[in-house]
């Protein structure tokens, strides 16, 4: 077959070519990769250095000792934080589905289009502002400081988040897949929550916790609703303590060893994200089948 | 048991655009009725009627009566309570990509509102066995998800899924297009058994298979039903010239 071998030679002048450039792009794509990690790498790292050094079992275990004596922690700003952020989910995670089912099972009108352009205002709007607005409907109303009001703040940025992303999920759900859910005469509520929603759930977690993650090592909403707290308080209607107002709280004041200790909070407050990230991964992937997808 | 369809003076639209023109048949019970057309003539559009499926799209609307067995479809009768009568098996194998086997299977009656547990073991295997696939997949059934099924297992599930609620009727909107020869074969054997207990409207684009599954055909062009008849009639003595071009190949 001669046609076939001269083919075959041009094949191989060819893949000269072909196999320089594919190096090049893989060398690019790598190049790419690496600076893409560097300042996550760098952030970590710098925290590592810097914080390590203040973190130990009393750190995550303590609340704070008073100015200029040694040692103490943060423990109670861990717990705020979980306290806070608990109550944001409350409000954030259903407020954001509900809104992000109504935007893709039934918003192709004007109203839809209105309410999609709100979260997204919402979702610009500096968090500062968002904390204002908090103080202004829970401080003033109940006339002090809460984790409460704080966790409304962080509750309202997470709406928007989460309704864009479940909405985006939902319609990544094919016609054909709530059309065979129709056709078992299953209601159209039940459709859109046992079906398209469940179909979506890995989509619509990570929407969840993208908000979460994101309201987590949020400072200013807090400043003027959940106060911040030298002691321990699981109240919800109480000032509390929150890790990224303690961080504030500490770089700020003029002692080292305070500033030892903001670092190590920073980096235990990366820390728990990741591991409340990763957790939240680990469940939801857990329910999988095989070839589910 | 299946039961008759009587559709008389059925007009569909999308939008403006009028897809089915002044419909009427009758469908025998316990019988495979088979609509074949080209493409675009309005022969989905005529089934989709049947279960109210049509009216799922924005803007589509229907004018005319079917009364299925005793139940006027639309007339009296909500959507979902006619779907529940009407199974229905698409062209792409649809299973639900997140849930195994065996809820597949359920999904129908459990979200419906069904609870009784034994009974649901129950009806989930005679269903899969009425579709021929019990065997292949009753040792994975809650471990393994409907989507990891080979396409042919898959249209089966679907076939399945449809059973379980317990339909009189059987609508298959060319359920076997996507499929290979082999599983096509299985299909249609399955639809020989299936005329048992059910009524069958299966649409096909291949007329071979009209004419290994079913007893009656009708001739659907440009939305009009042209014509209606035992199968042997329509295609080896048409009474229409366009039913005659169709299925000798002259257009189509």
């Amino acid at each position: 077959m001669p046609e076939k071998h001269s083919n075959s030679d041009r094949d191989r002048t060819v893949s000269l070519r072909r196999r320089l450039m594919n190096s090049i792009m893989t060398l690019a794509a790598a190049a790419a990769l690496v600076l893409v990690l560097i300042p996550l790498i760098a952030i970590f790292g710098y925290l590592c250095y810097k914080g390590l050094g203040a973190l130990n079992w009393a750190f995550i275990t303590q609340t704070p000792k008073p100015v200029g004596e040694p040692g103490g922690g943060m423990a109670n700003a861990i717990g705020g934080s979980l306290l806070v952020l608990s109550i944001a989910s409350l409000i954030g995670v259903p407020l954001g589905i509900g809104a992000g089912i109504y935007l893709a099972e039934y918003g192709r009108d004007r109203f839809g289009d209105l309410v999609r352009f709100t979260a997204d205002v919402l979702n610009g709007i500096p968090s500062i502002v968002i904390g204002i607005v908090a103080y202004g409907l829970v401080v003033l109303l109940q006339g002090h400081f809460s984790a409460l009001a704080g966790g409304v703040a962080l509750g309202i940025m997470m709406i928007p988040t989460i309704a864009r992303t479940t909405e985006e999920m939902l319609l990544l759900v094919p016609t054909h897949v709530r059309e065979a859910a129709y056709g078992l005469g299953i209601a159209r509520w039940r459709t859109t929550l046992s079906i398209t929603l469940r179909t979506a759930t890995s989509g619509v977690v990570t929407g969840i916790m993208l908000a979460f993650a994101r309201v987590a090592g949020e400072t200013a909403p807090l400043l003027f609703t959940a106060f911040g707290n030298q002691y321990w308080n699981w109240k919800v209607n109480q000032p509390t303590a929150a890790l990224p107002l303690q961080i504030f709280t500490y770089a700020i004041s003029p002692f080292e060893e305070w500033h030892r200790q903001a670092w190590a909070g920073a980096l235990i407050l990366i820390i728990l994200i990741v591991l409340a990230v990763s957790a939240v991964r680990l469940t939801a992937g857990r329910g999988m089948l095989r070839g589910a997808g | 048991m299946g039961v008759g369809i009587q559709v008389r003076n059925l007009n569909a639209w999308f939008g403006k655009t009028q897809a089915l023109h002044q419909i009427s048949m009758d469908l025998a019970a316990n019988h495979a009725t088979a609509v074949i057309g080209p493409s675009g003539c309005g022969k989905s559009t005529f089934v989709r009627c049947l279960n109210r499926m049509h009216e799922t799209i924005p803007g589509a609307r229907v004018e005319g009566t079917v009364q299925i067995g005793d139940v006027q479809v639309y007339n009296g009768t909500s959507a979902t309570q006619v779907r529940r009568r009407v199974g229905m098996v698409f062209q792409k194998p649809n299973p639900f990509p997140t849930m195994s086997i065996y809820d597949n299977v359920a999904a129908g009656l459990k979200l419906n509102g069904f609870r009784d547990r034994r009974a649901l073991d129950e009806i989930v295997e005679r269903s899969l066995q009425q579709a021929a696939l019990w065997d292949e997949v009753k040792d994975k059934l809650k471990k393994q998800s409907g989507a990891s099924l080979s396409g042919g297992q898959q249209q089966r599930l679907c076939i399945a899924r449809a059973l379980a609620v317990e339909p009189q009727v059987l609508l298959m909107d060319e359920p076997a297009s996507a499929l290979d020869p082999i599983s096509t074969g299985k299909i249609e054997e399955l639809i020989f058994q299936l005329k048992e207990e059910y009524t069958i409207v299966i649409v096909t684009h291949n007329m071979q298979q009209a004419s290994r599954v079913a007893e009656f055909t009708g001739f659907f062009l440009l939305g009009e039903l042209i014509e209606f008849d035992r199968t042997e009639k329509i295609f080896t003595n048409p009474s229409d010239k366009r039913t005659e071009d169709y299925i000798t190949g002259r257009f189509g």
